[in-house]
């Protein structure tokens, strides 16, 4: 409807949709921590500077997209983080250990992945649990496993030799490896995270997929009176949610040649407050894949600009955790705005 | 008749739900079901919009019999209901609802541009007054919901309506608004059913009156055969409204 239409859109219209766009908290986030960093660190806006801090962006921001995704569905996972150092493991033990070309085992980490991401999504639209105490049971399962694993087959705490692995150099290379940009090096994974990010905007606006994961997060009881198959749908979330931390999970072995067996555990909070800081609604049915994308760089950007500042890196957490709160309140009052009801 | 039932009746293990209830409705008629709390209104709806299979008489619809095990077996043959809830999602804008579980596609796309032109033109062509089809549902008023989901059941191709107590929780005026565009689909020459405990809101809008008092009817009248105080007594129950008025007389 355009404007001469109807008289009343005018008036409110312009801001309240400004602000009932998911991302603009993080967009204006995400300026604020720019200026402060770089006007403090010449180094920190340098095109060196950029590389250097949209590298932990990249990893950080592919899990925040698709976890954005599961969230704007209604479900929360918190065994993506351990999945990233499970998927890292099966492909660094076959390849090393059971003679697998790197591709062979890439392909063998997904399938376990996938696996892991349908077990969850299965018992969650099975038992209606909350998907909040299911994957904490899958987080802690997959970290026993990476540990007692790992220690069984190697004696330690960690698998390493992915370098000698036939297939390492062309996988490392599609994974791992770097592009001159104006005599920059900017890792691959930001080209990775550039296209998840893409697909996952395009399939949440410009779909019939993107409308069933906002219904079954607004109102599943509603969304299934409508015909909308919320099970599959949810199933589905879970899967990609897996699926991305392979990805993420293998980006990391091929570039380090070795994985930890306890890496991993910890970040699924940080994909899940990055989400948030991009709009997303802790109760779903509202965010943005964009917007979990710019959380990511917030982040990118916090988790660098405090080395560059010489500050000690323990700052980082409560940078995490203020950022936690702003957004959430931010988010509370959208929340509010889009249900009010004028009767 | 669009829509009939013959003596129609429903159990459920001992307790019989409905008996013997006779009704129909028409294209371009509205035929509105009142009665008090477990009189069989929802039970008669239930029947109607294939929820529950009936097991006396029978359902007609077009002339011939059926019996729908589904609420989707009904739609197919046009039998929509609008529920007292909705089944809308308050943070999706009206478009997105308006197109839910139906999304028109385009390759592999859902045709957003489309869906969004539909959802204005139908909600207009209505009479519906929508500021804008981005907002989200969640801010319209009670009466604009109604009036969407009402348009969203025309649209997708509805030849008779069931709408399960759309002004119950309604204000005087927003009930004014959604009767308005009940009385527009039925211009459009779609049948209505409307269940109702209201006479106020039934009789300027009705063309038959059903009334079910404990499962079973107190009768279909023709407009011409009953006067709104007579539907007001048989809905109140006329006597029991006698006995109530001289128990709280003062003493």
């Amino acid at each position: 409807m355009t404007a001469a239409a109807d008289e009343r859109v005018v008036r409110p219209g312009l801001a309240r949709r400004l602000l009932v766009r998911p991302e603009l908290g993080a967009v204006v986030g995400l300026v604020a921590v720019f200026a402060f960093f770089g006007a403090q660190s010449p180094v920190f806006r340098s095109p060196d500077g950029v590389a250097n801090w949209l590298d932990p962006a990249a990893t950080l921001g592919i899990m925040a997209v698709a976890v954005a995704l599961l969230m704007i569905g209604g479900e929360f996972d918190l065994s993506a983080g351990v999945l990233t150092g499970t998927s890292g493991l099966v492909v660094v033990t076959l390849s090393t250990r059971y003679g697998f070309d790197v591709w062979a085992a890439m392909a063998a980490g997904l399938v376990v992945a996938l696996a892991v991401g349908f077990a969850n999504g299965i018992v969650v639209t099975r038992t209606r649990l909350p998907s909040f105490v299911v994957t904490l049971g899958t987080f802690l399962m997959l970290q026993g496993i990476n540990l007692g694993a790992t220690k069984a087959i190697t004696g330690t705490v960690q698998v390493g030799g992915l370098r000698r692995a036939p297939g390492y150099e062309q996988a490392s290379a599609v994974l791992a490896g770097t592009v001159e940009i104006g005599g920059t090096s900017f890792r691959v994974a930001i080209l990775w995270w550039v296209l998840v990010t893409a697909a996952a905007t395009w399939v949440l606006m410009r779909t019939r997929a993107g409308n069933w994961i906002f219904a079954v997060g607004g109102d599943e009881r509603a969304a299934r009176a409508m015909g909308v198959p919320a099970a599959r749908v949810k199933i589905a979330l879970f899967m990609t949610t897996a699926a991305a931390a392979w990805l993420v999970g293998t980006t990391l072995a091929l570039r380090y040649t070795s994985v930890q067996a306890n890496v991993g555990i910890g970040q699924e909070f940080i994909y899940i407050v990055a989400a948030v800081i991009g709009g997303c609604l802790l109760t779903g049915g509202y965010g943005s894949a964009i917007g979990a994308s710019v959380g990511a760089v917030i982040f990118g950007m916090a988790d660098k600009g405090i080395v560059f500042l010489g500050w000690d890196a323990d700052w980082f957490k409560f940078f995490l955790g203020a950022m936690l709160l702003l957004a959430t309140l931010a988010n509370r009052l959208v929340r509010r705005y889009a249900e009010e009801v004028r009767r | 008749m669009i829509l009939q039932t013959r003596g129609i009746g429903k159990s459920f293990g001992s307790v019989v739900a409905l008996r013997d209830v006779s009704m129909g409705v028409a294209a371009g008629e509205v035929t509105c079901v009142l009665g008090d709390n477990g009189a069989g209104k929802s039970t008669l709806i239930k029947i109607l919009s294939g929820v529950h299979a009936h097991d006396a008489g029978a359902y007609l619809v077009d002339g011939a019999e059926v019996r729908f095990s589904s609420p989707r077996e009904a739609l197919d043959r046009g039998v929509a209901t609008v529920y007292q809830d909705l089944a809308m999602i308050p943070l999706m804008s009206v478009w997105r609802n308006f197109f839910l579980g139906s999304e028109p596609r385009r390759r592999l796309a859902f045709d957003v541009a489309r869906a969004r032109r539909v959802a204005r033109e139908e909600l207009r062509a209505m009479g519906i007054d929508i500021r804008d089809v981005d907002q989200p549902v969640g801010t319209l008023s009670g009466g604009e919901r109604q009036s969407v989901a009402i348009a969203r059941a025309v649209y997708f191709g509805a030849r008779v309506l069931i709408l399960d107590e759309p002004t119950s929780a309604l204000g005087v005026k927003q009930a004014g608004v959604v009767l308005r565009y009940i009385a527009r689909a039925r211009d459009r020459g779609l049948g209505v059913v409307l269940i109702t405990h209201n006479p106020h809101h039934a009789y300027p809008l009705g063309d038959r009156f059903l009334l079910l008092n404990r499962g079973t009817s107190l009768g279909e009248y023709g407009k011409s055969d009953i006067t709104k105080e007579e539907l007001t007594g048989l809905m109140a129950g006329g006597a029991e409204l006698d006995e109530l008025s001289h128990e709280l007389r003062r003493p």
